[in-house]
């Protein structure tokens, strides 16, 4: 800093901060306008691309049995990240609100381990995780939609517990002492008072759990497989994912499989999209509202 | 308020209280945390136990010390030379992510303290949200981009690059070519983009931590904006950016199916020109998986998982300690 209390500032060198000020600034904001012109470029190749084919039949059927064949689906795929993604949740919504209960609410030795290890585990490759419930699970019982279920309830319980968590937090304590006064138990107090107050947050964090899970591939690899022939709907069998058929399809080097990929693409990001947004729109509704 | 009236108000929920109802639930939310710590030491137990026998057959240090992984030349007896050497996708993980971490660190800090400091507030919010769609976008979408968006826009400054230095004395290994657009230097970029809004999203917590006081004395200094970042809202932040960075370092490491998309799939030796093709810890496994029939592939698969493990465990406590530890400061 040339300008420092000690030495004010002459009018030249006054100048010469005002042009760097103004240098600097656009730097910034270029490198902004970059970010977002990244994220239009990305959505309108995709958007480009999959509007070619995505219609009716591309949602309707499922894949020729020859990838070079034109036309068919990702219908089972679709499906299988229906019941998949819907495990998954089922499972990692309910497991994963409790453990941040215990986190936000109760504290604590175990819960301060536990948090830091949830944020751990944000950060392991969700490819590990697959190849953890290949050794824990495909070993004995073999590939299944069941696994790959438990491989992204694994994905999702970080995001749902670190979300919660932090929503609970920010549950004001005035709510948790009325209630205790009146005579209500902690887990009362808990169940009827603070968990409602955070729904909206605690939905949000679910939301965006669901939308990471749909579109996640590589640990599906390991443990779903992929099924390409017709859709399979018992989750004991080994089945398709829409990202997982888009992977398999737009590494053949077929134009009519990567066109159905395209396709595929679309359409995920479409899901993922209407997840992150209605997240976001159930976030602004947060919590000063509900608890007001 | 009148929420909290209508949901715990009547008598008659209270009486019908269980009284080991409290016991029980705290009980059943301890085990749910309990199952994250559960999860992450199962998560080591199992890998080991299937990387075990190849582990044992071939020696837990001789994975390391090879660059040639050559399923085909393995053989149920034969213990040497090991034919899973994984040195050259250490490599790879390596180079990827040092080459994202260059290019998204920069960029990140700038979108970050342009989101905080400098944007009109009304423009604040959606812009945030946008940076933070880019992380929302799925890996194997970023992938097939890469393959049909990225790599042609790439092409021709790597076919120039590798035509110009490709052959000079210092750099020329590093930028031979010949280059086809698949390589390490197609995945970085991906990795880039991909850890892009990760770093960006901790960089704005950071930032926003900056007392207000220290911006506004800097203000009454007379200081420009840029002389408030510099003094003021940078030298706090520093520990902070370097943990986000080491978040976002952790997360390109693990990075999947874009990477095994665009980075080729050499797995024979290491290629020491990044314009070249390659494998990562984790694009060796997803590619290789579910073909995996020669004696002990599988296994070193495992092997290479483990490693993973280990490699993004540490990364990811050091970057959260890190983390932590300049929130408190600023705190």
């Amino acid at each position: 800093m040339a300008a420092g209390p000690s030495t004010l500032p002459g009018r030249r060198s006054a100048r010469r901060g005002l042009a760097v000020n103004a240098a600097v600034t656009a730097v910034l904001a270029l490198a902004a306008v970059a970010a977002v012109a990244l994220l239009l470029w990305v959505l309108a190749y995709v958007a480009g691309q999959g509007l070619r084919y995505l219609g009716p039949t591309f949602l309707t059927r499922t894949p020729p049995g020859d990838p070079a064949q034109a036309g068919g689906g990702f219908v089972n795929g679709i499906i299988g990240s229906v019941i998949i993604v819907g495990i998954a949740t089922a499972l990692s919504a309910p497991i994963g609100i409790a453990a941040a209960v215990h986190l936000a609410e109760y504290g604590g030795r175990l819960a301060r381990a536990a948090g830091f290890l949830t944020d751990v585990l944000i950060g392991l490759p969700s490819i590990v995780t697959g190849a953890f419930v290949y050794a824990l699970w495909v070993v004995n019982f073999g590939f299944s939609g069941l696994a790959g279920a438990a491989a992204l309830f694994l994905v999702m319980l970080p995001l749902v517990i670190r979300a919660t968590a932090e929503v609970l937090r920010l549950v004001p304590d005035d709510l948790r002492e009325a209630s205790l006064a009146l005579g209500a138990s902690h887990a009362r107090t808990i169940v009827s008072i603070v968990l409602p107050t955070a729904r909206s947050g605690i939905t949000t964090g679910v939301l965006l759990a669901v939308a990471r899970a749909v579109g996640e591939t590589a640990p599906l690899l390991l443990t779903a497989l992929g099924n390409d022939l017709f859709v399979e709907t018992n989750p004991t069998h080994r089945m398709s994912t829409l990202s997982l058929q888009i992977f398999n399809n737009a590494v053949t080097g077929f134009r009519t499989a990567q066109a159905r990929a395209w396709a595929g693409t679309l359409t995920l990001v479409l899901i993922v999209l209407a997840f992150s947004f209605g997240a976001r729109l159930l976030g602004r509704r947060g919590i000063a509202h509900s608890a007001r | 308020m009148t929420r909290l009236a209508d949901t715990c108000a009547p008598p008659r929920r209270m009486r019908a209280r269980w009284p080991g109802g409290d016991t029980a639930f705290r009980v059943a939310v301890t085990a749910a945390s309990a199952f994250v710590i559960v999860v992450l030491v199962a998560t080591a137990v199992f890998l080991l136990r299937q990387a075990w026998p190849a582990l044992r057959h071939y020696g837990v240090l001789s994975f390391l010390g090879s660059d040639r992984w050559a399923p085909s030349e393995a053989t149920a007896s034969s213990a040497h030379p090991n034919p899973y050497g994984i040195a050259q996708f250490v490599y790879g993980s390596a180079v990827t992510s040092l080459i994202a971490m260059a290019l998204a660190v920069p960029v990140a800090v700038a979108v970050s303290l342009y989101l905080t400091e400098i944007a009109p507030s009304w423009l604040r919010k959606p812009l945030s949200g946008l940076i933070d769609l880019l992380a929302a976008i799925p890996s194997v979408v970023y992938g097939f981009w890469g393959i049909f968006a990225l790599i042609p826009a790439i092409r021709p400054a790597g076919t120039r690059l590798s035509q110009t230095l490709g052959s000079t004395p210092v750099l020329g290994p590093v930028l031979a070519g010949p280059f086809f657009g698949v390589s390490y230097a197609a995945a970085g970029i991906v990795l880039a983009i991909m850890v892009l809004p990760i770093i960006t999203a901790i960089c704005r917590e950071v930032f926003a931590t900056v007392p207000t006081t220290d911006k506004e004395s800097a203000l009454a200094l007379g200081a420009t904006r840029w002389e408030i970042l510099r003094m003021a809202v940078l030298p706090r932040s520093r520990s902070g950016i370097a943990g986000a960075a080491v978040l976002g370092l952790g997360r390109a490491l693990g990075e999947t199916i874009a990477v095994t998309m665009v980075i080729g799939n050499s797995v024979l030796s290491i290629t020491t020109s990044v314009l070249g093709p390659g494998a990562t810890m984790p694009s060796v496994i997803a590619n290789e998986f579910t073909e995996s029939t020669e004696p002990f592939h599988l296994q070193s698969l495992m092997v290479v998982a483990a490693w993973l493990l280990l490699i993004t465990l540490s990364v990811n406590v050091v970057g959260r300690l890190v983390v932590r530890r300049s929130g408190e400061e600023s705190a």
